[in-house]
């Protein structure tokens, strides 16, 4: 199954978060899981038109995903997953 | 009601002033490092809704109804998927620009105005909204609006008729004022008189920048507005605006304004030297009044820092409750005044950048 991982600035609203184990095939499927387990988390991921937020980045293994509008990017089993925020100053 | 506490947004958190035997001292911090950009306080309920608009998490909104004890999330407005922006993009949601009730006749309703130019409305006191359609496709919307230092033109201000809750006016950055008087169904431009100096024609019906749009509580269709290219105020809501700009240099550019509901011919402003510079003018704070509908306007220094000031105002940020008027600024500053702005105080000088203030 596929580990799923999140960056830890997202406990201030979600804080019982926990890495995942999924049996997922796309990062859609990932999006979708993730709502079920904590419902309004994916609110903070993708705006209302399902699109990756822009300050967001989600990595498979050491790889940004490449389709941020419609989130096919295929995952394997093996994979990794990375949900993290873009990193910034201020 | 007497307002006795003060809500500061700033960048970083929400601050919440408490008066206490006539002093005004920090009660609580909530929503610490979170971006907070708009405060309204539902003057029919006392419920409190704070705006935040995360960097990376997109907009939120939450709810209070004991007065900042406890807060839930409210789920956010969504554009449909078929408002496109005038690139062809779907419309998504970037800021809560505005907040209002939908008037005393309507519990429950509430009004948001929103970037991209959309407003949103609710029956169920925020459990759900929906954009409102006729405004979204107006046919100006496209080619007349457009952003003012954002991507896309905004709704700041929306303003309800005590009278008539069918008839309100919105004010867009950029596009100007519209109002309807079918509770949305049908909205017109209002912006004779107005000047965009910025564009080729000052005089287009449609492409203003009014900075705020305050209605009189007393008569409102005495309307105020600073502008991006003046201080305008109409008498006959919105068929005209007269130009009342202070003369003799001086300063029309700002975004605040406050008014008083009970004398129509009083109203503050804070300016800041101009569109290019934007700084407080000769770095030197003041706020100006007038008394007599902006025929001349008197400058209020007294309490407030006159050198090496670089502090502006935003359009939410100046708020005021009877004779008392509090203004947050662009450096971290709270000031205060208990006098109709005659004199002011000094309440922080450590806030983060302040995005709106209001009293509750």
């Amino acid at each position: 199954m596929a580990q799923i991982r999140f960056t830890s600035a997202l406990k201030r609203f979600y804080p019982d978060l926990k890495p995942l184990e999924l049996e997922v095939s796309s990062i859609s499927e990932v999006i979708a899981s993730i709502e079920e387990m904590y419902p309004g988390l994916t609110d903070y991921l993708v705006d209302e038109q399902g699109a990756l937020r822009k300050h967001v980045n989600i990595y498979i293994g050491e790889n940004l995903i490449e389709d941020r509008t419609n989130l096919k990017d295929i995952v394997n089993p093996s994979d990794e997953v990375l949900i993290f925020q873009a990193l910034s100053g201020g | 009601m007497e307002r006795n506490k003060l809500l500061v947004g700033t960048g970083k958190g929400l601050v919440i002033f408490q008066k206490q035997y006539g002093n005004w001292k920090i009660e609580k911090s909530l929503f610490i490092g979170m971006p907070v950009s708009y405060v309204y306080i539902d003057e029919r309920t006392d419920e409190w809704w704070v705006s935040i608009t995360h960097r990376h998490w997109g907009q939120k909104l939450h709810h209070s109804k004991d007065r900042g004890q406890t807060w839930t999330a409210i789920p956010m407005p969504r554009y449909p998927a078929d408002a496109k922006l005038k690139s062809g993009k779907a419309a998504t949601l970037r800021k809560i620009w505005a907040f209002s009730h939908a008037g005393n006749d309507r519990p429950g309703e509430l009004y948001l105005g929103t970037e991209p130019g959309g407003m949103f409305h609710s029956k169920n006191n925020g459990q759900t909204f929906q954009l409102m359609e006729a405004l979204w496709n107006h046919p100006t919307r496209q080619d007349q609006w457009f952003g003012a230092g954002r991507d896309h033109p905004f709704i700041h201000s929306i303003v309800v008729d005590p009278r008539d809750s069918n008839h309100f006016y919105i004010a867009i950055s950029c596009a100007g004022v519209f109002e309807t008087t079918d509770g949305g169904v049908n909205w017109k431009p209002k912006n004779k008189g107005l000047v965009a100096a910025y564009l080729p024609n000052p005089n287009v019906e449609v492409g203003h920048d009014p900075h705020l749009l305050l209605a009189c509580g007393s008569n409102p269709d005495i309307m105020w507005q600073q502008n991006h290219c003046g201080i305008f105020r109409t008498t006959n809501g919105g068929e005209y605006w007269e130009n009342i700009t202070g003369k003799d240099d001086f300063p029309n550019y700002g975004f605040a304004l406050a008014i008083e509901d009970d004398q129509p011919d009083m109203a503050w402003v804070i300016p800041a030297t101009s569109d290019e510079m934007r700084v407080a003018v000769d770095l030197s704070l003041c706020v100006c009044r007038t008394e007599d509908a902006g025929k001349t306007w008197t400058s209020l220094r007294k309490g407030l820092p006159q050198e090496n000031c670089f502090d502006i105002v935003f359009r939410h940020s100046f708020a005021k409750a009877k004779g008392t008027l509090a203004f947050g600024t662009t450096t971290g500053n709270l000031f205060l005044s208990q006098d109709y702005g005659d004199s002011w105080v000094v309440l922080s000088n450590y806030l983060p950048r302040v995005e709106c203030v209001a009293f509750a």
